[in-house]
């Protein structure tokens, strides 16, 4: 089987994943492959706003699967790049107006088109979320260091492996390596320990995140952004390939443990 | 035929078997709505897996079932059935076709009580966050049971991992219910209607037991007999 549809969800609002579905999908762009990403945030759309497409909306997924246009036509070409494509959201419908069914045919449609399907699905376990991962050949979770959304983020995991979906794969986003040392935060250690899926990305917080969403332009083509680079090597894990995890911190902190873990575990 | 009848649902180890046994099947499907709509609670976060025999269903068809049960909150998981046309639907629709199906006895047959008169249930998996497990017998568990999942039993919970998340033990009153895990830190340990309140001291996880000791929840760390 190929791994081509990665859905990108969590069980807590809020924690990235829109942030990390237009940076990681950029990222794999850059390397040259033709990826479609798809704004399920039915009602809530914003991913066409982080990649600054906002303005060229025609028609959204609602309009594919009622049939009102067809899929090329949905498809929104970037502005930097021309292998980079949105299928946005509808604003005004809700999620009950798309089922399951209806993302599993339109994305096995996209199958033939590309290399790579990111789909932004919305926070919760409601129905936009069995919308998201019905299509998804690899799951990833995103949550943040905080004890609400681990928690969160287990009950994603838990729903997650019920539906036989998977691999699930986990990125941690928001890191304050500082909180982490001074024992302020959960450390990825105890994390990993919880949730006991795989890791395949440590975001540490930056605040030109919160900038490059705004202006539209994401992270990953700041070629000085730590968290750009951070999510740069999700691609490329995504993609198959060994990428050390960035050495936030001294070798001895638990960012070296974590390297070293990897690199033991995982399946 | 009521519609009990027609409609089995019974767990077995790869989730929640559910047979449809009617020979129309738009009465087997209101059947089964019925059913869905009946125990809906029970049925909550299972897995389903649907026995439609021969019914020739198409693919627009399954796939509106799945959406129904999609807003019931219930994932169905497979489609079993008879006619290749069926299958084949149900595998355009990412479904599983097949599964490992136990024999019959094994599922259908409850325990022979009578020469301990205990029954218990395996769980062989972490419970995560959100989970909850209710069984009137004892519970015994080989995974981790994470903050967030709750296990309600009758009887024992024994849970070979780590064990924090919220249980009951002697859920009907039993006193001398125990629980013992190989990482006792629960968010909340009762038995039958004691609470236990303080809060464990976080060192090295060792294996423990708790039990009733004078009206009091007490943890006992599992010590190898010396003869
Ligand atoms: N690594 C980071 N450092 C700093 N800010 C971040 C980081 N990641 C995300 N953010 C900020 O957090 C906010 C929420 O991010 P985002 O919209 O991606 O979350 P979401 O999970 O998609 O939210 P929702 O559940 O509402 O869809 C945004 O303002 C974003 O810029
Ligand atoms: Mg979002």
């Amino acid at each position: 089987m190929t791994n081509k549809v990665i859905t990108i969800t969590s069980g807590k609002g809020g924690v990235g994943k829109t942030t990390a579905t237009a940076n990681i999908a950029t990222a794999l762009a850059v390397d040259g492959a033709r990826v479609v990403c798809i704004d399920a945030d039915i009602g809530l759309r914003n991913l066409d706003v982080v990649l600054g497409l906002e303005n060229r909306i025609v028609y959204d997924l609602v309009d594919v699967v009622e049939g009102r246009c067809r899929l090329r036509q949905a498809m929104i070409r970037d502005k930097r790049l021309p292998n980079l494509f949105l299928i946005p959201a509808a604003q005004t419908r809700d999620k009950t107006s798309v089922s399951p069914s209806d993302m599993v045919r339109l994305i096995d449609e996209l199958r033939t088109e590309c290399d790579w399907v990111l789909i932004d699905s919305p926070a919760g376990i409601e129905r936009g979320f069995r919308n998201a991962i019905a299509p998804a050949d690899v799951v990833v979770v995103i949550t943040n260091p905080e004890i609400s959304a681990v928690r969160d983020a287990d009950r994603i995991i838990g729903l997650v492996e019920a539906e036989e979906k998977g691999p699930v794969r986990l990125v941690l986003n928001r890191l304050k390596p500082e909180l982490v040392k001074r024992e302020d935060m959960l450390s990825p250690d105890d994390i990993l320990e919880l949730l006991a899926i795989e890791l395949i990305g440590i975001v540490p917080e930056d605040e030109k995140v919160i900038l490059s969403t705004n202006r539209g332009v994401p992270i990953v083509l700041d070629g000085k952004s730590q968290a750009g680079q951070a999510f740069r090597n999700i691609a490329t894990r995504l993609a198959g390939q060994n990428v050390p995890f960035l050495n936030l911190e001294d070798r001895n902190g638990f960012f070296g443990r974590i390297s070293r873990m990897m690199r033991s575990g995982g399946d | 035929m009521d519609d009990h009848a027609k409609v089995q649902i019974k767990g077995i180890r790869e989730g929640l078997l559910i047979t449809v046994r009617n020979d129309d099947w738009s009465e087997a499907k209101a059947a089964l709505q019925e059913q869905i709509k009946e125990q809906s609670e029970f049925l909550r976060g299972g897995r389903l897996i649907l026995d439609v025999g021969n019914h020739v269903i198409r693919a627009a068809e399954l796939g509106q079932l799945r959406d129904m049960l999609t807003d019931d909150g219930l994932a169905l998981w497979a489609i079993l059935s008879n006619s290749q046309v069926t299958q084949q639907n149900a595998q355009l629709l990412g479904l599983a076709t097949r599964i490992n199906k136990p024999s019959p006895e094994r599922t259908t047959h409850t325990i022979e009580t009578a020469l301990t008169g205990e029954e218990a249930v395996l769980v062989r998996r972490t419970l995560r966050s959100g989970y909850s497990l209710q069984y009137f017998g004892h519970v015994v568990v080989i995974g981790d049971v994470n903050p967030g999942s709750e296990i309600v039993a009758g009887g024992d919970v024994v849970v070979w991992g780590r064990l924090r998340g919220m249980v009951h033990a002697g859920a009907e009153g039993n006193q001398d219910a125990v629980v013992c895990a190989m990482d006792l830190a629960p968010t909340q340990l009762r038995i039958a209607d004691h609470i236990a309140t303080t809060p464990k001291q976080r060192g090295k996880p060792q294996p423990e037991m708790a039990r009733i000791v004078d009206g009091q929840v007490v943890a006992v760390p599992w010590q190898p007999k010396t003869k």
